[in-house]
């Protein structure tokens, strides 16, 4: 079968690619777009290092196919800062050291986003619950919360927690 | 590496005659989040994948005569949505929503859990406890099948090639109805289940049990109604005897294997206690009161 010819909008852009069936829309973003930032982990729907965001919903890009961004609008954590002003949760992660090695980083900051995008004022626990599909094995994840929940305060408008 | 086709679609029609004509082996995928990774280990060497979320009906949640059809291809983030479908049925959609993380809930849904066929699958013993109906279509047109009928043995199902799920049907709700599924895992979140235990039930004025399904998962080589284990509620309170005859019916029902995440005396030991669980909370539920599942 020739490739498939996909028409689709990533980080606000309207894009066109070639793809294989096979080809997850991982694969096609990193390989065939240049947009790396999102990371291959297990490459099955376990780690969370590949999450974008599909038409508002936080997605694995490990498992959907390339073939299926057909028409739909997605976001990686390429087009989560506003140019060279970097979104308060990615401001946040760095002001709280939540990374050490970063490869998870790029999937915690997009999968955040999503949380708050849906709950602006997340408890403690339901953060927790929402990133339980990300995986860290550096931070053992308590300096991921913080920045987290303290990016939410800030996107909130209030005065930055203890 | 023979070349994988791809399809989208967007009618019955146009899907049954592709997977029905397909030379080799073609699978309907809804959200893919079990299909991508088995394509990806090699398990499966598909030659066609049927996209079916572009096809009417597929995708949507809608009320009918008082019940619920949900689409086969609706995520699980859209059932946990849903407002009405959570207030009828809690249990089902707390099922769903313990499979895997946001980012799995965002694509996952019912059908595919049911079609992917794991013994230790969550939404399907919350399913068949609520005697949720699988619509199912074929090039004879539409039939329909309990959810029970679906699962034959771990990894296969009764569908014929030509045959995909279109809906799951979730029956009108009598009053002083109730429904809960919980999990047993050694953590907290991100696990399969060691068993799994679904009871929907449905009460008199007075609290004495009408109707009751209790199923299984993990604990046999598919999801299980147990028939003994409702019968065992029907007439009754939650009284100790009655748990006791539940608990009972529920360890005897169970036909697991011991792997790592328990023995067979274990799994057996754990059905029924958590059918007990299970059942106070729908209990709990028909009365009205609201309960925090899982």
């Amino acid at each position: 079968m020739s490739k498939h010819h996909v028409t689709t909008t990533i980080n606000g852009e309207a894009v066109e690619f070639l793809c294989e069936t096979q080809e997850t829309l991982l694969d096609v973003l990193r390989n065939t777009l240049n947009l790396t930032g999102s990371k291959e982990g297990c490459a099955s729907g376990d780690c969370g290092a590949c999450s974008v965001i599909a038409d508002g919903t936080l997605v694995c890009s490990c498992l959907m196919l390339g073939v299926e961004a057909e028409g739909r609008s997605i976001t990686t954590v390429e087009g989560i800062a506003d140019g060279e002003k970097l979104h308060p949760i990615q401001q946040k992660f760095l002001e709280h050291a939540a990374l050490q090695c970063g490869f998870c980083t790029p999937g915690f900051i997009v999968a955040a986003k999503a949380l708050l995008d849906a709950n602006p004022n997340p408890t403690e626990e339901e953060a927790r619950y929402w990133l339980a599909g990300n995986l860290c094995r550096c931070t053992g994840y308590d300096k991921i919360i913080r920045a987290v929940m303290d990016a939410a305060a800030e996107l909130r408008g209030e005065a930055r927690a203890a | 590496m023979p070349s994988l086709n791809y399809a989208a679609p967007t009618s019955v029609q146009e899907a049954i005659a592709l997977l029905a004509g397909a030379a080799g082996l073609a699978k309907p995928m809804s959200g893919g989040t079990d299909l991508l990774v088995q394509l990806r280990s090699g398990r499966l060497k598909p030659d066609l994948i049927v996209d079916t979320k572009h096809i009417p009906g597929m995708i949507g949640i809608r009320e009918e005569s008082g019940g619920f059809v949900i689409g086969a291809a609706t995520s699980g983030a859209t059932l946990e949505a849903h407002a009405g479908l959570k207030a009828a049925w809690p249990g089902v959609v707390e099922a769903m929503d313990l499979i895997g993380s946001e980012q799995i809930q965002g694509r996952a849904s019912l059908a595919g859990n049911l079609c992917n066929a794991s013994p230790a699958a969550d939404s399907v013993p919350a399913m068949i406890a609520a005697g949720a109906v699988a619509v199912i279509v074929g090039p004879k047109g539409e039939r329909t099948a309990p959810v029970e009928s679906i699962v034959v043995s771990p990894g296969r199902t009764s569908l014929a090639r030509d045959e995909f799920i279109l809906a799951i049907r979730l029956p009108a709700r009598p009053a002083h109805s109730g429904d809960a599924y919980l999990r047993f895992i050694p953590r907290t979140e991100m696990d399969i289940a060691v068993v799994g235990c679904g009871v929907s039930v449905t009460l008199d004025a007075q609290g004495v049990c009408t109707a009751a399904r209790v199923a299984l998962g993990a604990v046999a080589p598919t999801p299980l109604l147990v028939a003994d284990a409702g019968a065992a509620l029907v007439g009754h309170t939650l009284d100790d005897a009655t748990l006791a005859k539940l608990d009972a019916a529920a360890r005897a029902a169970c036909k697991p294997i011991s792997d790592k995440r328990g023995t067979i005396e274990y799994r057996t030991k754990v059905a029924g206690v958590l059918a007990r669980r299970t059942a106070a909370i729908a209990f709990e539920r028909a009365k009205g009161g609201v309960v925090k599942g899982h």
